[in-house]
C-alpha cells in the first residue's frame, strides 16, 4: 500500500503558522489562554490542544542573523515507541497507509505513550483524562484530501503526499532528508538547513533502550499473564520509573 | 500611488504576484511579505528557487528577511539616500541599461534652462508659503514649439545629466552616514540589484507601507521608479514594481476613488475654484496627448452612468451635480477638523480609527466632539466604543453612538481587486444570521430612503439624490448590476468606422469605444471590459504547464485584462525581445490584421500598447493614441517616456531629507525635513526632540493579527499565537536601560505612551550614523481595549505629520524614549 507522508522544506517555512492554527480549526482544538512569552513562539509548545507547532530558533553566526522555524508534530514514526508500549488494543496503532493512530474511544490515559517516545509528542488532558496527538488527518486523508496543515501552508513548506515520491522529488533537487530512514522510516520528514539538534530534534532519533526491551521482552510476557494491564504498570514502573509529564494546560 | 503615476503614468502595481517568480532579484524594502503577504511570497519563494536572489533591507530583521539571501539594515526614514545611493551606483559605474534608458524614458529631454538645484531645494520655492512655483521645472521646446533633446544624453541641462548631477551626492559613504547601513553591505546589495541593468536579467521591487507611511512617501517610490527605469526593469516580466495592498480590496477601493480627491478610474476631484464648469475641468485636467487625453469621453460616460437620462449635453451632463473640493478631506485634515468642532457627524464602515489613526489620544477625544457617531462591523471596534475607552469617563461624552451589525466577506458576493489589479468575484459561502446586512445593503439602502425623503422635493440642491442611477435590485443590492454599470453600457449604437460594433443596451466590450457625446455610460473606465456579455472576474481558467503565469483566462485584470503594464517596452527600440530569456511580447511584422494588414504586438500577454502600431512608427497625429509613436511604451504619459524627470509637490527629482522627528541632522543639505510637508499643529500635535526623545521608533504589523486587530483579537486562535504588545530592542539598548525581555516598559513620544512587554533580540541592532550610535525600538500595533486580547495603542505615539502629495501619516520613523516599568 501507498504510504502517507508529509515532507517539510523548512526553507520555505515563513513561520506565519497557518499550519498551528487551520490543525486547531480542523481537529475542534480550543485555544489555550497565553501570556507573552518572550519571543514569537506561542503557546511554548506541544499540548493535548496544540498538536501541532512551530518552533522560533535565533541565533548569531559571524555576525549575520539567522532565524528558522520549524512546524512540529507527531513525526509518525514506522518503528513507533508510543505503539509499542501501548497497553490497550487498538488504542495506539500504526495503521497501513503510514500514520500512527490514536484512537481517544480506546485510551484510557495511561500516559506510557508520553514517556516512551523520543520526539515528546503525545500529551496528556486532565480533564478528559486521555492522552492526544496529531493523527495526521486521517479523517481527511481516508477521503482523498491532504492533511490540513498542508493544505493551508501558503508557501508550500508542507507538503502532503505519497512518501516514495516526495523523497524522490526531496533527493533530485539534491535535498537531505530527516526521517528517511530514521526510526524504520517517519512519515513526517523534514529538508533542514541547520543540524537537527539546532530546531531541537533528536540527531538520531532511536527507540528508548527501555522502550525496545518492552517490546521484545516485557510486553510479550505481559499478554501470557491473565490481567496484562496490571502486569503492565508493575512492569512500566519496574523498566521506565515514574516519568513527569506536562499536563493539559 | 503618485510616486508610481507620476513616473509611469498609471498609480497601480505594474505586475502582479504569479510574476515574481520570473525575476532574477527580488528588492524587499518598505515591506514585509512574508508576514502580512504571506500567500504571495510564496511566488518569490519560487523564483528563489530557481536561481533568483532575495535581498531584505528593513530596520530590523525580519521574517522575509529570513527568507532572503542578503539582509541589510537601515534607519527608518531613509529609503531615498539609499536607493539614491544606488541610482548613482548604476550610473557611475555604467550599468543602467543604455538603449532602455534612451528610447523609453525622458532622458534625453532637455529641461528649462532656468531649473536648477541648490542647498536642498529646487528653484521655485516660496518660503513664507512652504511650496513651489513649479515654472521651471519643464521641458524646454524649441522655435518649432516640440520639446527639445539631445539623444546623446550629453547636453548639461537634459534629463539624464540633471539626474546624475544630483544623485553623484549620494556616495556609498554619505549612504552610509545616513542610513546606517555598513557601506559594505550598501555595495553588496547595490552590485547585485544593479546588475538586473543587463538586457537578459530583471529585478523587481516589493514595497508597502514602510515606502508609503513617512513624511516624504511618495518620493520613496519615485525614487524606486527612477532606479528600475536606468535598469530597464519596467514593462519587463520579473520586474517592475510591485506596490502590496494592506488588505483584500484595498487596490479596488483605490480604482473607485475611496480617497478624497479622485472620481472612479483616477480621473480626479474637480476643484471648486479652478474648475467651476465641465469645460474648465476637461480643459484644464485633460492632457493634449498620450491615452489621457480620451478623458473626455471617460468622463461623460461615468456621469452619464451616475446620472442617466438627466446627463445631456445641454447641462453639461450634470457636472453641477458633483460637489467641487475646496480644502483638504484627507484622514488627518477631517480629524483635526472633527477635534476643532467642525464636524457633526462621523459614519465609519469597515475601518476602526481609534487604533489606526495616527495620534490615537487626539483623533479618540476628536470623537467626543461629535453630535453622532455610527459604525458598521462586525464586532464592537474601539472607535465604537471610544466613549468608553480607559480613562474616559462615558457620562462626559455626548455623542451619540450607533452600532449596526455588518455581515463578513463570506456572507456577501462582489468582486475584490488584489494588489497586481487582478478582479476576482467572491461567491457568497453562507447566508447571514440575525440582524447582519452586508455593507453594500447598508449603503444601497441609505441612498433608496434618502431618495424616498426627497421625492416631493422641487428643490435644485435635491436632483443629484433624485436623478441618481439607483437601480440594483430589492434589499440587498445585486453586485452583477453593479458590475455592469461599471463596465459600461451603450446607450445609443456605437458607430466605428460607419458600422454599428456596440448595439444600444449592448454591454461596451472595452473603454477604447467609450464616446464623449453621451451616448455611452461607464462606471468607471478602466473596469469596462470586466463583463462585455459575461461576468469575466468569475473567469477560472488558469494556464496550463509552466508558463510565464500570465493566466489570462483567471480572473480579469485591469486595464483590458493585461497582466503587466507598460509591456511594449519588454521589447527593444525595434520590437524585438530584449534576450529570448524574458521574451514577452514582441512585434510581429507578418501577422495578419482583420482588415488584411500586416503587423501587430503579439506575446502571452495583452498588449499594452495601440495593437498595430509598428515600432517605427511616427508620433500618431490624431485618435486615441494622439502624440504616440512606436517607441512610446508609457501611454498614459504625455510624451510617452518613462519620467525619470518628473514634478510632485516637493520636486521634479526625490531628495533625502531627514524624517520630521530625526536624531540627525541632514548630512546632505542645510534643509532638515521635506520643506512642503503638512504638519498639524493643535494642542494635542506635539513634536519631540531628540534630547528628550533620542531613540528612533518604528511600528509594523505581524502575521497573526490583521491590521487594527478588530477581527483577529476577537478570535481565540489568533489572540493565542500573540496574546500581548511588545516591543522589540537590541541587547544593547536593553543592556543601557536594564531591561530583560519579559519586563514591562513604557514607551513614551510627545504624543503620548504605551506600556508594552520586551523582547530582547539579536534581530534589532543600535545604528552607527556618521560615528553617532542611534537605537531603534519597534512596536507591533494591532492592540486595542475592545475584543478579548487587549492592549495600549501603540498609534497613541505617532504624529499628525503629512507627505504633501497624499497626506499619509509618517508613522514608520519618530523620536521615542523606552524605560523599564509602567
Amino acid at each position: 500500500m501507498a504510504k502517507n507522508a508529509m515532507l517539510i522544506d523548512v526553507s520555505r517555512c515563513i513561520a506565519c503558522r497557518a499550519c498551528q492554527v487551520s490543525c486547531k480549526q480542523w481537529n475542534r482544538l480550543p485555544a489555550v489562554k497565553s501570556s507573552f512569552a518572550g519571543s514569537y513562539e506561542n503557546p511554548s509548545g506541544l499540548s493535548s490542544a496544540t498538536w501541532r507547532h512551530v518552533r522560533f530558533r535565533e541565533t548569531v553566526e559571524k555576525g549575520e542573523v539567522k532565524w528558522r522555524f520549524l512546524s512540529f508534530g507527531c513525526m509518525h514514526c514506522k518503528d513507533a515507541s508510543c505503539v509499542f508500549v501501548c497497553p490497550v488494543p487498538g488504542a495506539l496503532t500504526r495503521r497501513d497507509d503510514g500514520t500512527v493512530y490514536l484512537d481517544e474511544q480506546k485510551c484510557t490515559g495511561c500516559k506510557y505513550c508520553i514517556s516512551a517516545c523520543p520526539f515528546d509528542v503525545p500529551h496528556y488532558d486532565d480533564a478528559k483524562g486521555k492522552v492526544y496527538k496529531c493523527n495526521l488527518c486521517a479523517d481527511r486523508t481516508a477521503n482523498g484530501l491532504t492533511t490540513a496543515c498542508a493544505k493551508t501552508c501558503p508557501s508550500e513548506a508542507i507538503r502532503f503526499g505519497d512518501r516514495d515520491s516526495l523523497i524522490k522529488d526531496a533527493k533530485s533537487g539534491g535535498k537531505k532528508i530527516y526521517g528517511e530512514n530514521e526510526l524504520g522510516g517517519l512519515s513526517v520528514m523534514y529538508v533542514l538547513q541547520e543540524s537537527p539538534s539546532f530546531y531541537g530534534l533528536p540527531e538520531r532519533p532511536a527507540m528508548p533502550v527501555t522502550t525496545a526491551f518492552w517490546k521484545k521482552v516485557l510486553k510479550p510476557l505481559g499478554y501470557i499473564g491473565v490481567g496484562a494491564t496490571v502486569a503492565a504498570i508493575i512492569l512500566h514502573y519496574i523498566a521506565i520509573g515514574p516519568k513527569k509529564y506536562k499536563g493539559g494546560e | 500611488m503618485p510616486g508610481l503615476g507620476a513616473s509611469f503614468g498609471r498609480g497601480a502595481m505594474t505586475n502582479h504576484w504569479i510574476d515574481l517568480k520570473n525575476s532574477d532579484c527580488i528588492l524587499v524594502m518598505g515591506s514585509n511579505p512574508a508576514e502580512n503577504h504571506p500567500c504571495g511570497f510564496k511566488w518569490a519563494i519560487k523564483a528563489k528557487e530557481k536561481g533568483a536572489k532575495i535581498i531584505s533591507v528593513d530596520p530590523r530583521f525580519t521574517r522575509s528577511s529570513s527568507i532572503a539571501d542578503i539582509y541589510a539594515p537601515m534607519r527608518p526614514g531613509t529609503d531615498i539616500a539609499i536607493l539614491g545611493g544606488m541610482i548613482n551606483y548604476a550610473i557611475e559605474n555604467n550599468l543602467y541599461h543604455k538603449e532602455y534608458v534612451l528610447e523609453f524614458t525622458n532622458a534625453a529631454t532637455l529641461i528649462d534652462p532656468q531649473f536648477g538645484f541648490m542647498d536642498g531645494l529646487f528653484t521655485g520655492f516660496d518660503k513664507e508659503k512652504k511650496t513651489y512655483d513649479r515654472a521651471t521645472w519643464k521641458y524646454q521646446t524649441g522655435a518649432d514649439g516640440k520639446v527639445m533633446e539631445d539623444r546623446k544624453l550629453q547636453h548639461p541641462h537634459c534629463v539624464f545629466q540633471l539626474l546624475k548631477r544630483h544623485f553623484s551626492r549620494y556616495t556609498p559613504d554619505m549612504v552610509s552616514k545616513i542610513s546606517g547601513m555598513p557601506k559594505e553591505k550598501f555595495l553588496e546589495i547595490a552590485k547585485l540589484f544593479c546588475s538586473t541593468g543587463a538586457p537578459d536579467k530583471v529585478g523587481t521591487m516589493m514595497y508597502a507601507m514602510g515606502w508609503t507611511q513617512h513624511s516624504k512617501g511618495v518620493q520613496n517610490i519615485r525614487t524606486a521608479t527612477i532606479l528600475q527605469l536606468l535598469l530597464g526593469n519596467v514593462g519587463m516580466p520579473g520586474g517592475g514594481i510591485n506596490a502590496l495592498r494592506g488588505h483584500i480590496n484595498v487596490q479596488g477601493a483605490t480604482d473607485f476613488a475611496l480617497l478624497y480627491h479622485d472620481l472612479p478610474g483616477y480621473l480626479g476631484i474637480p476643484s471648486k475654484k479652478d474648475h467651476p464648469t465641465l469645460k474648465d475641468y476637461l480643459e484644464k485636467t485633460t492632457p493634449k496627448t498620450g491615452f489621457g487625453s480620451n478623458k473626455p469621453k471617460f468622463f461623460k460616460s461615468l456621469l452619464k452612468a451616475w446620472f442617466g437620462n438627466a446627463a445631456t449635453d445641454k447641462n453639461d451632463f450634470c457636472y453641477d451635480y458633483l460637489p467641487k473640493a475646496s480644502g483638504n478631506y484627507s484622514h488627518m485634515a477631517l480629524f483635526e477638523d472633527m477635534y476643532a468642532g467642525k464636524l457633526k457627524g462621523f459614519l465609519v464602515v469597515g475601518q476602526n480609527p481609534a487604533v489606526a489613526g495616527p495620534n490615537g489620544n487626539l483623533e479618540r477625544k476628536a470623537m467626543e466632539k461629535l453630535e453622532w457617531l455610527a459604525v458598521i462591523d462586525f464586532y464592537e471596534t474601539e472607535t465604537a466604543a471610544f466613549w468608553k475607552a480607559p480613562g474616559v469617563n462615558p457620562k462626559d461624552i455626548k455623542t451619540e453612538v450607533f452600532l449596526l451589525p455588518a455581515a463578513s466577506n463570506v456572507e456577501r458576493e462582489g468582486t475584490y481587486t488584489n494588489s497586481g489589479r487582478w478582479v476576482q468575484w467572491g461567491f457568497k459561502a453562507i447566508e447571514s444570521e440575525a440582524d447582519r446586512k452586508t455593507d453594500g445593503w447598508y449603503i444601497y439602502q441609505l441612498g433608496l430612503r434618502l431618495k424616498k425623503l426627497y421625492a416631493e422635493s422641487k428643490e435644485k440642491k435635491e436632483r443629484p439624490i433624485l436623478d441618481l442611477t439607483w437601480d440594483y435590485g430589492e434589499g440587498t443590492p445585486d453586485a452583477e448590476k453593479i458590475l455592469r454599470e461599471i463596465n459600461g453600457y451603450a446607450i445609443k449604437d456605437v458607430k466605428k468606422d460607419g458600422k454599428v460594433v456596440v448595439k444600444a443596451g449592448e454591454n461596451m466590450p472595452i473603454f477604447a469605444l467609450l464616446q464623449d457625446d453621451g451616448s455611452t455610460a461607464c462606471g468607471n473606465w478602466i473596469y469596462s471590459g470586466i463583463f462585455p456579455k459575461e461576468n469575466r472576474s468569475k473567469n477560472r481558467k488558469p494556464d496550463k504547464g509552466d508558463t510565464i503565469g500570465a493566466n489570462l483566462g483567471w480572473a480579469f485584470a485591469w486595464p483590458a485584462n493585461r497582466r503587466i503594464i507598460y509591456n511594449r517596452a519588454s521589447a527593444d527600440a525595434n520590437g524585438k525581445p530584449w534576450s529570448e530569456a524574458k521574451k514577452y511580447i514582441t512585434w510581429d511584422p507578418n501577422a495578419e490584421l482583420p482588415d488584411g494588414k500586416k503587423g501587430k504586438w503579439v506575446g502571452p500577454d495583452v498588449p499594452d500598447f495601440k495593437a498595430d502600431l509598428a515600432p517605427t512608427a511616427k508620433k500618431e497625429e490624431k485618435g486615441p493614441f494622439i502624440g504616440i509613436g512606436g517607441r512610446d511604451a508609457f501611454i498614459m504619459r504625455p510624451d510617452g517616456k518613462g519620467g525619470l524627470f518628473s514634478p510632485l509637490a516637493e520636486g521634479p527629482f526625490p531628495e533625502h531629507y531627514e524624517p520630521v522627528e530625526s536624531p540627525l541632522k541632514n548630512l546632505l543639505s542645510p534643509i532638515q525635513f521635506n520643506p512642503v510637508v503638512k504638519i498639524w499643529a493643535s494642542d494635542m500635535d506635539k513634536l519631540g526632540d531628540a534630547n528628550k526623545y533620542p531613540i528612533v521608533g518604528t511600528t509594523y504589523r505581524l502575521a497573526e493579527h490583521y491590521l487594527s486587530g478588530s477581527a483577529s483579537r476577537n478570535l481565540p486562535w489568533l489572540c493565542e499565537l500573540m496574546p500581548e504588545l511588545f516591543v522589540e530592542l537590541s541587547p544593547e539598548l536593553a543592556k543601557e536601560k536594564g531591561i530583560k525581555t519579559g519586563d514591562n516598559c513604557t514607551i513614551e513620544t510627545a504624543r503620548g505612551k504605551v506600556k508594552a512587554k520586551a523582547l530582547v533580540t539579536e534581530r534589532f541592532k543600535p545604528f552607527n550614523l556618521d560615528g553617532k550610535k542611534v537605537h531603534l525600538i519597534g512596536l507591533p500595533w494591532h492592540w486595542g481595549y475592545m475584543g478579548i486580547c487587549t492592549g495600549d495603542i501603540v498609534n497613541n505615539l505617532t504624529a499628525h505629520i503629512g507627505d504633501p502629495n497624499t497626506f499619509i501619516q509618517e508613522s514608520k520613523a519618530f523620536l521615542c524614549d523606552i524605560r523599564k516599568g509602567g
